[in-house]
């Protein structure tokens, strides 16, 4: 801190922890004090405060121990002669703030006011389940994001640990000018930075400036605006927190032990841009707790001495002091300071293409008002096939566009597009073949105004009028894939070139042997078996997040957050061999049926660096595999039918168990071996080898509606291969039962196998 | 020497203790500056040479080839003096530990008026590191049973003494190796008394090797024993406003100064004198109240914890008296002038002794016990009250200063991060930066034989300028007090530009008040915590830091000097050597002098110094810290790349009209 910090932030605390007891006052005495308190959709209570303070709050009588806490935080601003020390005293009086002001949301929500309603705002759609505007709240579009539900922070965690997302950048305030705020979130976007928005100056926010500039705020841009308002920062430390207790396996209460681990593991800082004002300085000094620093574009005090965050504490960088001959360069400058100063690691491939590229536009959205031309879907075809060439075959670089572009089709209109990649390489293997394939999706969905759905032969691709405008064409898509597979994928392809099929009668020869290859990849998935193969492969790319968790994948149990199977694993290790993907010898057979191999249960103890000892591949009664936080579903024994439910992520509902998934997942989490309680991959359920030791898939007695639905292929023909072509049907689900009692009578009624079979117990 | 009389400008740097020394001189009182000037030291006695320990001698071995009668050669002689006084302060500061164990034990059982546990936390985190049982038990129990632990720290016999453990690992297992980890606190001195009589130990190597584990069985025994107590009892210190020098006496009240060392008692006087009782005895006897002050160390203790005054360090007991304007001296034990006596019988002042081991002749005697200590302390400040009446003409110097003391190394853990994240990393990251060059201790005594505090701060003020920051404790850190180097504000004027940055971003002083002479562990608490932290090593003898004590004079300052020595700190004592032998005229009798430094280097990786020239102070320590720096493979220390923190530009901005401020926010266009 400095002195200057230190007044101001004391003082916004002192005021923010007067009006937080101010409301509750007046809250207690409307609402009463067993009046339930809670943010939607989270396990963690009031997060920061649960994390902190280890307090399980659920009304608003118990709201007042906080305050109490938080008031036992504060200090007096330090003197102006003679001062004594005030770091350690701001710092507390920071984290004072922080429990006030999650005080204050929680008493904002009792009332109705949270997420903050904001007249004519639309959250961007499409695959976010949980956004407001997507289901719970019911009543659509008008207010911001408020905070981030558990589900969320889930799916973003693979990319969180693996590095794809390198962080997230809190940016209270708002910008010189408009146009600054879309160069400042373009510019963090490019580098998959998570953005939070709150804050606003002298009443106008980030939020307004990007609303006025049409820019898609949701969790699929990677944009999330929290409020107008500083207080609902507070939601991006409540992020944080669940960070690690999610990922970390750290309890609520250990609060050290979570600052640290956001300090050394969560890649965040806070962008203060426009003035910055008591309560502002009091955030910061809370956010600083985290070890995030403060990056300011205004003349603030700086504190460059290190220790709390492992770079500079705050930096000033008065916009007019940026070097740069024009806002925009200025607008990049100052995102490459704080992504110095943070230390954030941004790995980017420059990809030649004249519209902005990078993870956070992979989940945009190209409405058919704004599309110019789509390939694939309803009207066309479209497909894409990556095949293993010899090196001569290949001539690096070379992108062809066969066949006529799409200038001459109608706007809105559509074209058939078959996209051939041809790649050579001395570590390639056939058995790569499809998990490049399946990069395509991500490669090409990276461009913003591009969407990308699907894959193989039903892959479905939109570009925007924006993009079309820019001057994105066909050629790019090769450019796209050409830079993308190179820099991702530089370790086993040496040379890529791309054919961009337009051309009717070529189209048709090629989607003839793309099909002719998917046939053949299927076969050989179908053949690839556990017990053909002499190794599996760890998988500790979560170890970042989840220091004692380690997936053993095999061909037949994919990793836990569905992204990595026993291929994919393969492929990586070829990509780094001393990477988180390693091959684990099985070794002497210990226990075939329940799948322990000396090799595995080796593994598990020594990348579990001790906390497990041995773990069973096949079984979820005896030593199950463990789990960091981003798992796909949780699979759970109900003792009382007999059998285990499979709740997915995107499920927010009542469980069997009496528990929502964000509470489950708190079990199912952390590294921590709980029998009857695993989290998996979605694409385990159809695994032959899917509990196989416990019954296999015929004790699922009750499952995710969503899962029903999405995987409704896959399961029928699980169903077939068991047996029983209706068992599908006699699973349940939330729309059916959501306690013991009607599963019980759901499954009597229509004969669930599980009921006959042997005791789990 | 010849006897050539000082001025008062030489004999002090302090105005307040020159004023007074006019005043002397005026008065024609001597003080022990004249003292100094009128007792040249024996020449012999003090380069080590001369051997007194039987009845053969005293053998002055002043010529190439001599030995004792017994054969002692000059080496031998060094050494067990040496040792000698090492016991002496060893002992003097154990035992002080000792008492504080007693008056634990009594607090725990309800048998000590008017004493509580005020630090309850730092009783269990204390307890808990030797394995006592916390979880669900009462303070007192725990308190018994830490109190019994000391306690037998004392009479232990054989294996280690328990706060050893509290080193770093590896310092612990040199320590092994070497076979200096005290068994027993009282044991080592009572050895090293038996090994330097008449005919025992007589190899000087074997000798200093016992003076070192008896130095240890000070610093990691008998003094962190009495740190860790006083912090129990009367509570840990943290940051807090007080004020220093003469001028803290008041006109228009009782004053009562408290000197020596322990802070028994004159906490107790502290809780008397806000007694309305005793207020109002004071006002009935014309006074406002009862002011208190202290000298030396005790003033540190009561300084560091309740925020009263020093009245000053130790070369101002006498000057306190000549004020005219004190009531009583309240003694208790260590470093306290015989010549009070003499010179308070030119006022009304009396000198009033309280411990059993400490009369002086002439002085009231009132005799403290932690039983009944309240009633003891009321009484004492009747005596002080019922003397106001006496007082004639007073002369207090307008002099004082402010000064923030109490950074116990609980206070720098928690200012390094608050509740939440306390840590010493941002110390250590200060330094690895090279933003804190390294670290220096500056502690010990006054010596009227140099002029007062000139040593101390001069050094002070010149390691500042470097970027190292600065601990102090004692009466080294009064004397950087009366200059202002213990508030915030020197941290930010008198430093360089990385130190400035640190100092403003925690908002301290670049000086840190650590305590008294005894809170010397402080400092081994701090260095242990920084190789625990990372980043500096993996033993106290490789971060960048130096132990200083310019003025030194006291046995116990020969003590500390030897545990920080081996517990792997550079130490500089200034003055003269005890070992300093003459080598210019009797060959190898610097053998000691250089056993202590490189020898001790060799095993311990610290090393013993005596260093008279300031100037030669400060280059041995910075060439020493930049050692440490690159052996640490840190950047060498480049002041040019800091000092770009701060408020100064925030506040130009608001002091502009509102309208101009808008637009300066964003800074000056470019």
């Amino acid at each position: 801190m400095s002195r200057y910090i230190a007044k101001r932030a004391i003082r916004g605390a002192n005021a923010l922890t007067i009006e937080a007891e101010l409301m509750l006052q007046k809250a207690l005495a409307e609402k009463g004090p067993d009046t339930p308190v809670s943010f939607p959709n989270t396990a963690y209570y009031l997060p920061v405060i649960y994390g902190m303070t280890g307090l399980e709050v659920t009304t608003l009588g118990q709201l007042k121990d906080v305050l109490q806490h938080a008031r036992s935080l504060l200090h007096p601003i330090p003197a102006d002669r003679h001062w004594t020390p005030y770091l350690g005293e701001t710092l507390d009086s920071g984290m004072a703030a922080l429990l006030a002001a999650e005080v204050i949301e929680a008493i904002r929500f009792v009332y109705g006011l949270q997420p903050e309603p904001l007249p004519g705002f639309k959250l961007a759609g499409g695959t976010a389940f949980t956004s407001p505007d997507n289901g719970h709240s019911g009543n659509g579009d008008g207010h911001l994001n408020g905070p981030i539900d558990d589900i969320q922070l889930r799916s973003w965690g693979i990319q969180l640990v693996d590095g794809r997302m390198p962080g997230f950048a809190a940016i209270v305030g708002a910008a010189k000018s408009n146009e600054v705020a879309v160069k400042i979130v373009r510019e963090l976007q490019q580098r998959n930075i998570l953005i939070f928005l709150s804050g606003n100056v002298n009443g106008r926010s980030i939020i307004h400036q990007l609303q006025e500039e049409g820019v898609e705020m949701g969790y699929d841009t990677y944009i999330v605006p929290f409020g107008t308002d500083t207080i609902s920062a507070i939601y991006a430390l409540g992020f944080a927190t669940r960070s690690a207790l999610t990922f970390g396996g750290l309890k609520g209460g250990q609060a050290r032990d979570i600052l640290l681990y956001n300090k050394e593991r969560v890649f965040a800082f806070v962008l203060a841009l426009g003035e910055v004002d008591d309560l502002k300085y009091a955030a910061a000094a809370g956010a600083i707790n985290f070890g995030f620093p403060v990056v300011a574009d205004t003349v603030i005090p700086q504190i460059l001495p290190t220790g709390i965050a492992t770079y500079e504490h705050v930096i000033s960088m008065p916009w007019n002091e940026i070097p740069g001959k024009d806002d925009m360069e200025k607008a990049e400058r100052l995102v490459q300071k704080c992504i110095e100063v943070r230390g954030v690691k941004v790995k980017i491939a420059r990809v030649p293409v004249p519209v902005p590229y990078g993870s956070a536009f992979e989940g945009e959205v190209v409405r058919r008002a704004d599309m110019r031309i789509e390939f694939g879907g309803k009207y066309s075809r479209a497909f894409e096939y990556l095949r293993m060439v010899e090196m001569d075959e290949v001539e690096d670089g070379k992108i062809e566009v066969i066949g006529p572009g799409f200038d001459d089709i109608e706007v809105g209109g559509h074209m058939d597009l078959g996209i051939l990649i041809e790649v050579a390489g001395r570590k390639m293997q056939l058995d790569f073949e499809p998990v490049l394939e399946r990069q395509v999706h991500y490669f090409i969905n990276g461009a913003s105004g591009v969407q990308h759905i699907g894959q193989r032969d039903i892959a479905w691709i939109r570009i925007s009028k924006a993009a079309a405008e820019k001057g994105f064409n066909l050629h790019h898509l090769g450019d796209i894939l050409h830079a993308r597979f190179h820099a991702d994928f530089g370790a086993i392809v040496d040379k890529v070139q791309v054919k961009i099929i337009t051309d009717p009668a070529l189209h048709a020869e090629w989607l003839a042997k793309a099909r002719e290859a998917y046939d053949f990849r299927n076969r050989r998935l179908a053949d690839l078996t556990d017990d053909k193969v002499d190794e599996f492969y760890s998988c500790t790319l979560c170890q970042s997040f989840a220091p004692d968790h380690v997936c053993i994948v095999s061909p037949e149990r994919l990793g836990l957050c569905g992204a990595y199977n026993w291929l994919d694993c393969k492929a990586s290790y070829q990509i780094n061999p001393t990477g988180p993907n390693q091959p684990i010898p099985k070794g002497r057979v210990i226990d075939e049926n329940k799948g322990y191999w000396e090799g595995t249960n080796s593994y598990a103890k020594q990348g579990s660096h001790g906390s497990v000892e041995e773990v069973s591949m096949y079984s979820i009664m005896e030593n199950p595999m463990t789990a960091c936080g981003c798992f796909e579903c949780i699979v759970m024994v109900i003792p009382e039918a007999n059998g285990v439910m499979v709740v997915s992520r995107e499920d927010s509902s009542m469980t069997p168990a009496g528990m929502t998934f964000s509470t489950l997942a708190g079990i199912a989490g952390g590294g921590l071996q709980t029998p009857g309680v695993m989290g998996v991959g979605k694409y385990y359920l159809t695994s032959p080898k899917f509990i196989s030791a416990d019954g296999g898939f015929k004790r699922v007695v009750w499952m995710s509606s969503i899962l029903k639905k999405t995987m409704a292929e896959e399961l029928k023909a699980v169903a077939e291969r068991e047996g029983d072509p209706d068992l599908i049907d006699k699973i349940a689900d939330e729309t059916i039962c959501t306690d013991v009692d009607g599963l019980l009578a759901w499954m009597e009624q229509v004969g669930h196998p599980a009921l006959a079979m042997d005791p789990m117990f | 020497m010849a006897k050539k009389k000082r001025t008062p400008q030489e004999y002090s740097a302090d105005p307040a203790a020159q004023e007074m020394l006019i005043l002397a001189e005026e008065l024609g009182v001597g003080t022990a500056f004249h003292r100094a000037d009128e007792m040249p030291p024996c020449n012999i006695g003090s380069a080590g040479m001369c051997c007194k320990n039987c009845g053969m001698g005293p053998c002055r071995l002043t010529k190439d080839g001599l030995t004792g009668v017994c054969g002692a050669t000059i080496d031998t002689i060094q050494a067990r003096n040496l040792t000698r006084a090492i016991a002496a302060g060893s002992a003097a500061h154990s035992d002080h530990g000792r008492d504080m164990a007693f008056t634990l034990k009594a607090v725990a059982n309800g048998q000590a008026e008017g004493y509580v546990i005020r630090d309850v936390a730092k009783l269990r985190t204390v307890a808990a590191k030797y394995g006592i049982p916390i979880e669900g038990r009462a303070p007192e129990e725990i308190a018994n049973d830490l109190a019994d632990l000391y306690i037998a720290q004392f009479g232990q016999q054989n294996g280690k003494i328990a706060p050893i453990i509290r080193a770093p690992k590896k310092r612990q297992q040199l320590w092994e190796e070497q076979g200096v980890i005290p068994r027993g606190i009282d044991r080592e001195v009572v050895e090293a008394l038996h090994r330097t009589h008449i005919g025992d130990d007589q190899d000087p190597e074997h000798i200093l090797q016992h003076a070192v584990r008896t130095a240890l069985a000070d610093g990691w025994g008998g003094s962190m024993i009495a740190t860790d107590i006083s912090d129990i009892l009367f509570g840990t210190p943290a940051p807090i406003l007080g004020q220093a020098n003469l001028g803290v006496l008041r006109e228009d009240m009782v004053n009562v100064v408290v000197h020596g060392h322990e802070p028994t008692l004159s906490e107790m006087i502290v809780a008397a004198s806000q007694d309305p009782e005793i207020i109002a005895y004071a006002q009935a006897a014309g006074a406002k109240g009862v002011n208190l002050s202290g000298i030396c160390c005790t003033a540190n203790e009561i300084l560091m914890r309740q925020g009263i005054p020093a009245a000053g360090n130790f070369l101002q007991q006498e000057l306190a008296i000549l004020t005219g304007a004190v009531e009583a001296m309240v003694v208790d034990v260590q470093c306290i002038m015989q010549a009070l006596v003499g010179i308070a019988q030119n006022f009304h002042t009396k000198i009033i002794t309280t411990s059993p081991k400490v009369r002086i002749k002439g002085a009231l005697h009132i005799e403290f016990d932690e039983h009944k200590a309240l009633t003891v302390a009321k009484e004492i400040l009747r005596h002080a009250i019922d003397n106001f009446k006496n007082r004639g003409q007073t002369r207090i110097p307008d002099i004082r200063e402010k000064l923030v003391p109490g950074f116990s190394h609980e206070y720098i853990n928690y200012m390094l991060g608050g509740s939440y994240r306390g840590s010493f990393r941002p110390l250590n990251d200060a330094i690895m930066a090279g933003r804190i060059r390294g670290v220096a201790a500056i502690v010990g005594c006054n010596n009227p034989r140099s002029q007062q505090d000139y040593l101390h701060t001069y050094v002070a003020q010149e390691l500042l300028k470097q970027d190292v920051l600065l601990v102090e404790t004692g009466c080294g850190a009064i004397a950087s007090a009366k200059l202002g180097l213990l508030l915030a504000e020197a941290g930010l004027e008198k430093v360089g530009p990385g130190l400035r940055e640190v100092c403003e971003t925690v908002g301290i002083p670049p000086v840190l008040h650590m305590g008294s002479c005894v809170d010397n562990t402080r400092i081994l608490t701090v260095l242990t915590q920084m190789v625990e932290e990372g980043g500096l090593g993996d033993d106290i003898d490789q971060i960048p830091a130096v132990g200083l004590a310019p003025e030194w004079m006291s046995e116990k300052a020969l003590s500390i000097g030897v545990y920080c020595m081996a517990s792997g700190a550079y130490v500089i004592f200034g003055g003269t050597s005890p070992v300093s032998g003459m080598p210019d005229k009797v060959s190898d009798s610097d053998l000691v002098s250089r056993l202590m430094s490189e020898g001790w280097e060799k095993i311990y990786g610290g090393k013993m110094e005596f260093v008279p020239d300031p100037d030669e102070m400060i280059r041995r320590t910075l060439a020493h810290i930049d050692k440490k720096r690159e052996a640490l493979k840190l950047p060498p220390y480049d002041p040019s790349r800091f000092g770009k923190s701060g408020d100064s530009r925030v506040l130009e901005l608001e002091a502009l009209p509102l309208a101009e401020r808008q637009a300066a926010l964003y800074g000056m266009s470019v």
